[in-house]
């Protein structure tokens, strides 16, 4: 029994409400209210297994996000969904951002439009449940419908499912090229080009609007990627100025995340409308994910994302107190109640935060 | 024979049989509910075809509110319930159980709408694989996965089986693929499940439902991510004089940093089926012939390919063809598409398995098929999606030669084990079903299993939906541990 184990099964007779998990606390600005006793995971690190060869990773939940992405370089592999880097420091280095942070809080970087969100890469999971049984769900390998599919199902869950002992995520290959083009549109324009574009065969790995200007990142095999860049036009960033822009924008650094107003995430159809709403907005993911600055009432900004076909998330700041998540329908909120307790029937992880 | 001696049926009375047959004659038209032997005799199994099971009637529901009323009328009576697709499954996942009732979704077959400025399609569960990809072809879309069986098969059949096919590696798998569900519980609660919107607020239960083999829920509608067509699409054909050798080039071509959009590998004893079959040009000589194929604009296929060439003849490639025209390339898939029933043309019963594995224990995989295959004297194929480690070890046999089907699954049942074994899983798109319900034994502990319950009694406390499929209780797993392996078992 590893230590994390068993300092989890004696907090379990010692605690008086729920147990909250922690890795390096870089997201503890997200979800709702923090409550419960912490359980630091960080002494749980390292990768178990790596073979570049068969795109499979395997790491201790503590495993710093930059160590695992680190590893994962010098074979010129990465994590496709580009989970964000949060966290006071000026760069991924200084995160303290860790695995098992990373796919409980199922947060996506600006690739996610083009290669899948952080469950699409969750290939297995081993939990301790809240009655400190060690349970494994998926595997190493890349196709597994045995059994229900519970480790997609903990990418995102925020810790109120279980505790992640350890992850195996599949990998990708780094692209061989890279180009980030700029373009002069307004937002109503800007979201009819994305959309255009993607209904083309292009090689776009990530798209961002904000303030009349348009970036789109290409990635791919060198010949496409020069192919397309030709197509595409605009005027193109050098390669230091695109990877500073992309990386700013993964981790919130980006000068649009500053400041106390509070920030919004609004998940769209990538075809909605402009929101109709007060404040400054930063588009990506061709549309699918619109950043909000804004102090309007919570009850609007819902009822504009709920019109336009999605939903929004109080993402930082403002007012946590009437919960920073889309309210579900009573009848799936239900559902996601039950499917919660069949997992922790006592109670051990429910700490609200989801 | 019989379907599966595992499972013990809910006691359904003879009343309560004949009321809920008078209220579904309510629910339906005369058309739609088959009661008489010679009607239900068509859906008495799937794709696995040595399992088969009379069930109590067949329902054929036309519309939404007639699912929901055949559900609660079989909840209210505590009658099991099947659903079924196109019936191609071959894990015995629409196999129906005593008593029970198969709700059939063949007439569910609308493709309500392709959004192409959103690359999305909103389709009713029996519309097939294929279909959707044509219905979107006018814009230059398809629907990615590609399981053998795209002609036949349908989307909630997909979703129910997490269906994958030869470009998956590539493209993803159905749970990739899927944007959102709209779902009927067991006691007739309709939810919209996932959203057009990336990241639906709750837990994933998308995730959850998918790959669920119909043990939680009954897609009414599914809504599809399409993608766009590549401008080409180029395969490259190598002949290997021995597995390994081919096997090390699947390895050099991941490390190179390729993912090609299809990578499948086939032995000698399956491209020589297939070549008498469908005269793909296989080089039969081969001990192992790997497609491997690259997708994209012209000059970025013409990289691809002319990279994973360097890469194979490396690896010991024998010879090497690239396909000229998309005849051509069409022509050598058609092969590797058409094994399943090129095999069946030249063996009277075959069992498909489906374990994956991790990709560098091929080899020791594949040598110890070749023994078993020896040690029970069946004939077994092998075909491998080489990308992602699924091998469909295909295993030959004659059910009218007595004991030969219980071989075959006793052989069957120690290469799922030796999946496991080597850290890789008994199912990688096929499914548990009532195949391969004893090995999920030797993959999950009791505590999993357990969960796996509590899961399943979070959308269905009575356990009604397909019940006896996929998670064996913790009786069945204390039995089949007692003798330790798939050997000595009775036939299940």
């Amino acid at each position: 029994m590893n230590d994390l184990t068993s300092d989890f099964i004696a907090r379990l007779h010692g605690a008086a409400g729920p147990l909250r998990i922690r890795g390096g606390g870089s997201k503890d600005f997200y979800g709702n209210a923090l409550e419960g006793e912490i359980v630091d995971t960080r002494d749980h690190a390292g990768i178990i297994a790596y073979e570049p060869t068969e795109l499979v990773v395997t790491a201790r939940a503590g495993t710093p996000l930059a160590e695992l992405e680190a590893a994962l370089a010098e074979h010129g592999q990465m994590l496709a969904f580009e989970p964000p880097y949060f966290g006071a420091g000026p760069a991924a280095e200084t995160s303290t951002a860790t695995i098992g942070g990373a796919v409980a809080a199922g947060l996506s970087g600006p690739r996610r439009a083009a290669a899948g969100a952080v469950r699409d890469y969750v290939l297995g999971v081993k939990l301790l449940d809240g009655e400190g049984h060690v349970l494994r769900f998926g595997g190493q390998v890349m196709k597994n419908v045995a059994g229900y599919d519970v480790s997609r199902l903990i990418a995102g869950s925020l810790g109120t499912l279980g505790l992640i002992l350890d992850v195996s995520l599949k990998v990708l290959p780094r692209p061989a090229a890279a180009a980030t083009l700029r373009f002069d549109l307004a937002q109503a324009e800007a979201l009819a080009t994305m959309n255009q574009w993607g209904g083309k065969p292009l090689p776009i790995s990530a798209s961002a609007w904000h303030d009349g200007m348009l970036t789109v990142r290409l990635s791919g095999a060198a010949a496409g990627v020069a192919e397309a860049a030709a197509r595409l036009g605009g005027e193109t960033l050098d390669d230091a100025a695109a990877a500073r822009f992309w990386a700013a924008l993964r981790d919130q650094r980006a000068a649009f995340f500053a400041g106390a107003e509070p920030l919004w995430r609004l998940a769209l159809p990538t075809t909605a409308a402009p929101a109709d709403l007060p404040g400054a907005t930063l588009i990506e993911w061709g549309g699918g994910q619109r950043w909000l600055r804004s102090g309007a009432p919570a009850a609007q900004i819902r009822a504009v994302a709920a019109k336009l076909g999605g939903h929004a998330t109080l993402f930082r700041g403002g007012d946590k107190s009437a919960g920073v998540f889309h309210p579900l329908p009573p009848a799936l909120a239900a559902l996601n109640a039950r499917v919660r307790r069949a997992l922790d029937a006592k109670g051990v992880f429910a700490t609200g935060r989801r | 024979m019989p379907a599966n001696h595992h499972y013990v049926p809910h006691p359904v009375s003879e009343d309560a049989r004949s009321a809920l047959l008078a209220e579904l004659a309510a629910i339906l038209p005369a058309e739609a509910l088959r009661v008489d032997e010679e009607d239900t005799r068509p859906y008495e199994c799937d794709g696995l075809t040595a399992y088969r099971q009379l069930p109590l009637a067949v329902a054929l529901p036309a519309d939404e509110a007639q699912v929901v009323a055949v559900l609660k009328a079989c909840h209210r009576h505590c009658v099991p319930v099947v659903a079924r697709g196109a019936g191609t499954g071959l894990s015995g996942g629409a196999t129906p159980v005593t008593d029970g009732v198969v709700l059939s979704l063949a007439k569910f077959m609308r493709i309500i709408e392709i959004d192409a400025a959103a690359r999305t399609a909103r389709v009713q569960p029996g519309v097939r694989n294929l279909a959707i990809s044509e219905a979107a072809a006018p814009y230059g879309l398809y629907y990615a996965p590609d399981p053998s069986s795209q002609l036949a098969c349908t989307i909630g059949g997909n979703v129910a089986e997490n269906s994958g096919g030869v470009h998956c590696l590539k493209y993803g798998l159905t749970v990739h693929n899927v944007l959102a569900l709209r779902v009927a519980l067991i006691d007739g609660a309709v939810l919209d499940i996932g959203t057009a919107a990336p990241d639906a607020p709750g837990y994933d239960l998308l995730a959850l439902l998918i790959g669920s083999e119909g043990m939680l829920g009954v897609v009414l509608e599914a809504t599809v991510k399409l993608t766009p067509k590549p401008q080409m699409a180029q395969v490259v054909m190598a002949s290997f004089a021995d597995v390994v050798h081919a096997a090390d080039a699947v390895a050099a071509i991941i490390a190179a940093g390729i993912i090609p959009a299809g990578l499948e590998m086939m032995d000698r004893e399956a491209t020589a089926a297939v070549e008498d079959f469908v005269h793909a040009g296989y080089d039969l000589q081969a001990a192992a012939i790997l497609l491997a194929e690259s997708d994209g604009t012209p000059a970025e296929v013409a990289a691809e390919i002319a990279a994973m060439c360097a890469l194979l003849e490396k690896a010991g490639a024998s010879q090497l063809r690239i396909s000229r025209d998309e005849a051509e390339r069409l022509k050598f898939w058609a092969g590797r598409k058409a094994a399943f029933p090129a095999v069946g043309r030249i063996t009277p019963d075959y069992l498909c398995m489906d374990g994956t594995i991790p990709r560098k224990h091929l080899a020791r995989v594949l040598t110890r098929i070749a023994e078993l295959s020896r040690e029970y004297g069946l004939r077994c194929a092998n075909v491998f999606h080489a990308g992602d480690g699924n091998l469909h070890p295909l295993i030959m046999f004659d059910a009218n030669v007595p004991d030969e089907l219980r071989c075959a699954t006793e052989f069957g049942g120690r290469i799922l084990e030796l999946s496991v074994e080597v850290g890789g899983t008994i199912t990688g798109e096929h499914g548990v079903g009532i195949e391969k319900v004893r090995q999920m034994c030797v993959q999950f502990s009791a505590d999993e299993l357990a969960a796996f319950h509590a899961l399943k009694a979070a959308f269905d406390p009575q356990r009604l939906l397909n019940p006896g499929k996929a998670v064996p209780t913790p009786r069945h797993c204390s039995e089949y541990r007692l003798t330790g392996s798939a050997r000595g078992l009775p036939p299940a």
